[in-house]
């Protein structure tokens, strides 16, 4: 008999629990068992960065962290990006505006990566932007929107600090 | 025929649901009660099933059932069906839905085990004992066509799948009457495709009626359906497939696979919703390829460069199985001679059986290497010769006055090879002119004396697109004057919904944002075949026009008979209708719409049929060419072998642009694609074992965003007489030449020391050890 | 719990395990999670200017250190290279030891520097070199039942120029090979003292000794650099299904060749400051 182990974690600002196995990944844990199957999963080896999530404040690999280790840890998703009214956080309008996606699957992963990173490098040169999405693949853009992306979205996050909008 | 929102920086439909992480794709669609699928999958490349045992498997609690070939009934035990029978095939061979007796590739499926979750299944299939008798296996095509080579399957003695030969002119006459002759050999890989979502299959039946639904991360709904009704013997309405988000299919998802039957089987046998998700590891042995291909090439030409004919022979290595007939490898052969004007054309190509995962056409299918071949011979000529690599291309290009240029080729079905517009001249002049070509020498200089060695390259392509022979789509007006587009198309990241909404759009004078949008159901009305070879804004975009204008006339034929005006004095703006200069009258679309659904006893006025909808099919019998120069420029570490890219000039011409966004977004795609195939991108075998030496994306290389250029991309539009929107396909222009173009670029910056690199893709080690060779002769 | 649970592995930050876990490479009993562990945790400098790293610091953590910046800008340079922003934001020092890949940088910057490693049991501390930590392929000297508690490091006290250099396919790929140095020099110009490092060409990092004896009293030329590069040649650099030993050692040697002239040229630069 496998041991179950209980899990409870605020997602977004809610609290999910369950009775896992130690197996579980993260990624696993919130797409199947929490029902949030925005953040998505691309390779089970921590590569690909499609399932990059926000872990306290830090942007982590959800397929390489077991689902047992997140009890009591406050995790972002994809899902959790966007207002509480609705409105877009300014990485996800920037995708928009910036062509930053085409089929989408490497779009949650990128977006929480250039948001956490943001946070603690509010102007990043061009090269750094790079060097941090190279840590996420995708196949279909090319990176160059995804680059404007990231660049626009740190410019319209410190014009809103220094107009002094929450 | 032009619109407001043609050519029109649209942003897209499709990005509310996915960057808000609410994309729908397979493995995210819950139906209560779902079990999930593992495959076990040949551990060997060629070898006997011995014995196979399920029994533990099954006893594992969780596990709900486990399946070899024999459990799967009676209509399970025919091979796969060919997808494109072709009369040069000799060795039709395809796989059973799993391995019967004999596994020919290393990750073939032989078993499937139901379990309450994926972990559990896979325990199932650890679980399962599988004895095997090993067997001689070939990787390498060559081998696999000399006497005496192992035999790839045990059914067929010969290894040769099948010859193609494409040919038109006298080559004889060319090669008695030339100047020279060169003869080169290249060597070709193009990989694996790697889109970012595995491939995956969701498959209900409904209690009582026993209808099969299939969520597919397919890129052919229809075709799926297809082969799912004659497999399981049952009629096409009683299966429905859905092609959901899909993240990525750059070919490699067009094809039926066998997943796709067994998990439909299993869903049928059980009751139960079914679900597989392919994992990335798993990619790596189930999903097709494309690799390699030997080019022995000879190129005629008079002293001043003009190209009197090619003879080639390919040895392309296809695989273990022919899913999908010779397409792949005719599509090697066929774009000969590519945006030149050649007189004599002889490509003989063998494709071979190896003991690897199947070959099936990705990004670009063979074009990227004939386009390869042909380029390379242009710059071989130029280099032999002392001749200069522009005028030269310049020299032997189709002309502006030649089009339409049949090239004196004929497809199989008869049908001339015919280029129907372009301007090849003014695309290329483009790419000089903002890559500031004639400058470039003065850049080498300057780099040279910091140590860097610099170099340009330049590829010139043209692509047959938008092919034969429909697509369909339907427009409804719906009761409250909505808009609703439905194609039985689907894409994988093209921003299809997009480019239909704004076609329909200016139809009805409302913004593409209010249209909405269905697309990959087999529920549809509008049928539709695949979406491959860059067909889908050349077919479905007219068959969205022209169904939507069948709507419009009748709403305005109504709203005439209405105003007791003409149709001409109409204009229909925001949904309404009224008299052009008459303010004050106006009819709804919601209106019109209600008005022809009527009810009982609510009759439809006469001479109207009832409804306010149109399906149609934009046909055709040859496919658009749509073209382009690439110039790239480089820098190469000669100490190193490391290669850096500094910019990439797109020059494009693909007919009417629907919408500059996603057009500059498939080049740029695209490209990427062909630098990962140059420089990163290498599906290795181990050429004893049979074994895939990539199994992770640690292993197999793909580009990121540290390594890529900076793209500048202009855009010439020569529209094409063959639909009403003058579209082109724009999906694989950047694939197609992007190779030959880093190639070119990395030998031009090496042209001081004189080596030639004849192969792709190139590592740093494998540049060292060619300078080392030039340096050491 | 390390004495007692059977069939156990240490979790770390999960970035090598978790891919060999999910591949089923390893399918160990028990997992014993570190990460929770504080004690593991955090960088302090003693008074004699020994730096004291947790093995369970997180990589972003070291890179980001003002002390670590400060007092050893090599790590930081070297943790660019080291994965990705992600993954730094969960990798640890400690497990990058443990795991002990032939071309991971962390373990290049330890032996360059000399670390001394702190490993706990049952039985009490032991303490070992890190010149004495690697016992094979990815085998470091730690039983079953014991735990790298902290990694402590010796900055040079005089001024020095120091430099980092990799080749790898793409950014955040696992080294080629990599070279770090650190050099002194007199006011004269003269090499005083000199360190190297190589990774990626032998089972573990390698300190050059012969360069080391050899280019303290010399002043930097090219052909010296060439000379002391030589060295790479005696070692077995492994080989694999996509780069070959030799490969690996020729990057190597023309990486140390420009590591020894941006290290002395770091160097002047230091000098003149003080």
């Amino acid at each position: 008999m496998t041991t179950l182990h209980r899990v409870s974690l605020t997602i977004n600002g809610k609290i999910y629990e369950a009775e896992v196995e130690a197996r579980i990944t993260l990624a696993d844990f919130i797409r199947h068992v929490c029902g949030l199957t925005g953040t998505h999963v691309g390779c089970e080896h921590g590569v690909c960065g499609a399932c990059t999530i926000q872990l306290d404040g830090r942007a982590v690999r959800s397929c390489t962290i077991y689902a047992v280790q997140a009890d009591g840890v406050f995790l972002k998703t994809v899902e959790g990006l966007q207002g509480s009214d609705g409105s877009l956080h300014p990485v996800q309008q920037a995708f928009s505006d910036c062509d930053g996606l085409q089929c989408g699957f490497c779009t949650p992963g990128m977006q929480m990566t250039i948001a956490a990173f943001l946070e603690e490098n509010p102007s990043p040169t061009e090269r750094e932007v790079r060097e941090l999405i190279s840590g996420n693949i995708c196949r279909c853009t090319g990176y160059q929107g995804i680059v404007r992306a990231a660049l626009q979205a740190a410019q319209a996050i410190r014009e809103s600090k220094t107009h002094g909008r929450p | 025929m032009g619109g407001r929102n043609i050519g029109a920086a649209v942003s897209r439909l499709e990005d509310a649901r996915m960057i808000s992480g609410r994309g729908q794709y397979v493995d995210d669609i819950r139906l209560p009660g779902t079990l999930a699928a593992a495959f076990l999958r040949s551990p060997e490349a060629h070898a006997r099933i011995s014995a196979l045992d399920l029994t533990r498997a099954l006893s594992i609690p969780g596990v709900v059932a486990a399946y070899t070939l024999a459990d799967l009934g009676p209509q399970a035990q025919q091979r796969m069906l060919q997808a494109y029978p072709h009369p040069a095939i000799k060795t039709d061979i395809t796989q059973y839905p799993l391995a019967k007796d004999e596994v020919c590739f290393v990750g073939e499926p032989i078993a499937v085990v139901i379990a309450e979750n994926r972990y559990i299944a896979e325990d199932g299939v650890q679980a399962i004992a599988l004895e095997l008798d090993s067997l001689p296996c070939v990787i390498d095509a060559r081998e696999a066509l000399k006497p005496g080579a192992p035999s790839v399957q045990l059914t067929y003695e010969s290894n040769l799948a099948a010859t193609l030969h494409w040919k038109f002119g006298d080559i004889q006459a060319a090669f008695s009457q030339a100047d020279h002759v060169f003869d080169e050999t290249y060597f070709q890989h193009r990989g694996s495709p790697q889109f970012m979502e595995c491939r995956g299959v969701l498959a209900q039946t409904e209690p009582g009626t026993g209808r099969l639904t299939v969520w597919s991360a397919t890129q052919s709904p229809f075709l799926v359906r297809r082969f799912l009704a004659a497999y399981l013997d049952r009629e096409e309405s009683s299966i429905r497939v859905l092609a959901p988000d899909v993240g990525g299919g750059f070919g490699p998802k067009a094809v039926h696979y066998a997943e796709e039957l067994v998990v439909a089987l299993v869903a049928q046998k059980i009751g139960r919703p079914v679900k597989w998700i392919e994992d990335r590891r798993e990619n790596f042995v189930a999903t097709n390829q494309q690799r390699d291909q030997w080019w022995q090439v000879s190129a005629a030409c008079t002293r001043d460069g003009k190209i009197l004919g090619i003879r080639a022979l390919c040895i392309h290595d296809n695989g273990a199985y022919l899913p999908y007939g010779l397409l792949l490898p005719n599509t090697s052969i066929v774009p000969f001679p590519g945006p030149y004007s050649i007189a004599a054309i002889d490509v003989q190509l063998q494709a071979a059986l190896t003991n690897a995962v199947p070959s099936t056409p990705i990004r670009g299918a063979g074009r990227p290497n004939a386009i390869f071949v042909i380029e390379r011979t242009i710059d071989t000529i130029a280099r032999e010769l002392g001749l200069d690599r522009v005028a030269l291309r310049r020299r032997n290009f189709v002309t502006k006055e030649q089009f339409p240029y049949k090239t004196g080729a004929h497809f199989s079905s008869g049908v001339p090879v015919e280029y129907d517009s372009g301007d090849y001249h003014a695309t290329l002049d483009m790419a000089l002119t903002a890559s500031r070509f004639s400058e470039f020498e003065d850049r080498r200089r300057r780099a040279l004396q910091e140590g860097k060695w610099r170099g340009l390259g330049i590829a010139s392509y043209n692509e047959d697109s938008g092919l034969p022979p429909y697509e369909g789509a339907t427009v409804k007006v719906l009761p409250t004057g909505r808009i609703l587009v439905e194609v039985g198309s689907c894409a994988q990241g093209q921003g299809l919904e997009t480019i239909v909404a704004q076609i329909a759009a200016d139809s009805f004078g409302v913004s593409p944002h209010q249209i909405l949008v269905r697309t990959g159901d087999t529920e549809l009305s509008a049928r539709a075949l695949s979406t491959v070879g860059s067909r889908v804004a050349a077919m479905v975009g007219p068959s969205v026009r022209i169904a939507a204008e069948q709507v419009r006339e009748k709403v305005l034929a109504f709203a005439a008979r209405e105003f007791e005006a003409a149709a001409s004095d109409l204009e229909l703006h925001d949904g309404r209708v009224s008299i052009k200069g008459v303010p004050g009258r106006h009819l709804g679309l919601g209106d019109i719409s209600r008005r022809l659904v009527a009810n009982v006893n609510a009759l439809v006025p006469e001479g109207f049929t009832p409804g306010l909808e149109a399906t149609a099919y934009h046909t055709t019998r040859q496919p658009v060419f749509s073209n382009g120069t690439n110039i790239c420029e480089v820098e190469v570490d000669i100490e190193t072998g490391e290669v850096t890219l500094l910019d990439y000039w797109v020059s494009h011409d693909c007919g009417t642009i629907l919408n500059p966004r996603l057009v500059d977004g498939q080049i740029i795609g695209g490209v990427v694609h062909g630098i990962g195939n140059a420089l990163f991108e290498h599906m290795k075998y181990d050429r004893e074992t049979g074994q895939p030496l990539c199994s992770n994306l640690g292993e197999y290389l793909l580009p990121l965003a540290t390594e890529m250029p900076r793209f500048h991309i202009n855009h010439m539009e020569s529209p094409s007489p063959i639909n009403p929107l003058g579209v082109k396909g724009a999906g694989e222009g950047g694939t197609i030449p992007g190779i030959a173009c880093v190639i070119s670029a990395v030998e031009d910056a090496l042209k001081p020391l004189g080596v030639k690199i004849n192969e792709y893709p190139i590592s740093p080690e494998r540049l060292l050890a060619l300078i080392d060779e030039k340096r050491a002769s | 719990m390390v004495t007692v649970l059977p069939d156990a592995k240490l979790l770390a930050g999960g970035q090598s395990l978790g891919p060999m876990l999910n591949f089923r490479y390893l399918m160990p009993e028990n997992i014993i999670d570190l990460n929770h562990v504080e004690d593991l945790q955090g960088i302090q400098q003693d008074q004699d200017n020994t730096i004291h790293i947790g093995s369970m610091t997180r990589q972003y953590q070291i890179q980001k250190d003002p002390l670590l910046t400060k007092e050893l800008p090599i790590l930081s340079d070297a943790l660019q290279w080291v994965g990705h922003y992600a993954t730094r934001n969960r990798g640890t020092l400690g497990g990058s030891l443990a795991h002990l890949d032939p071309a991971a940088e962390l373990p290049g910057i330890c032996a360059l520097l000399d670390a001394e490693l702190s490993v706990q049991s049952k039985l009490g501390v032991r303490r070992i070199s890190i010149h004495d930590w690697p016992k094979g392929f990815m085998q470091a000297d730690l039983n079953e039942n014991e735990i790298l508690t902290s990694i402590s490091l010796r900055p040079w006290p005089e001024p020095h120029g120091a430099c980092f250099l990799e080749l790898s396919r793409r950014h955040g790929d696992f080294a080629i090979a990599g070279v770090a140095c650190l050099i002194s020099l007199d006011d004269n110009d003269r090499v005083r003292r000199f360190a190297a490092s190589v990774i990626g060409v032998a089972n573990c990092p390698v300190r050059l000794r012969q360069a080391e004896k050899s280019l303290p009293g010399e002043r930097y030329s090219e052909s010296l650099a060439i000379a002391l590069s030589q060295e790479i040649n005696l070692l077995e650099a492994p080989a694999d299904a996509h780069h070959s030993g030799d490969f690996r050692k020729r990057t190597a040697k023309t990486l140390l060749q420009r590591a020894i002239q941006q290290a002395c040229a770091d160097a002047a630069k230091k000098r003149s400051l003080t």
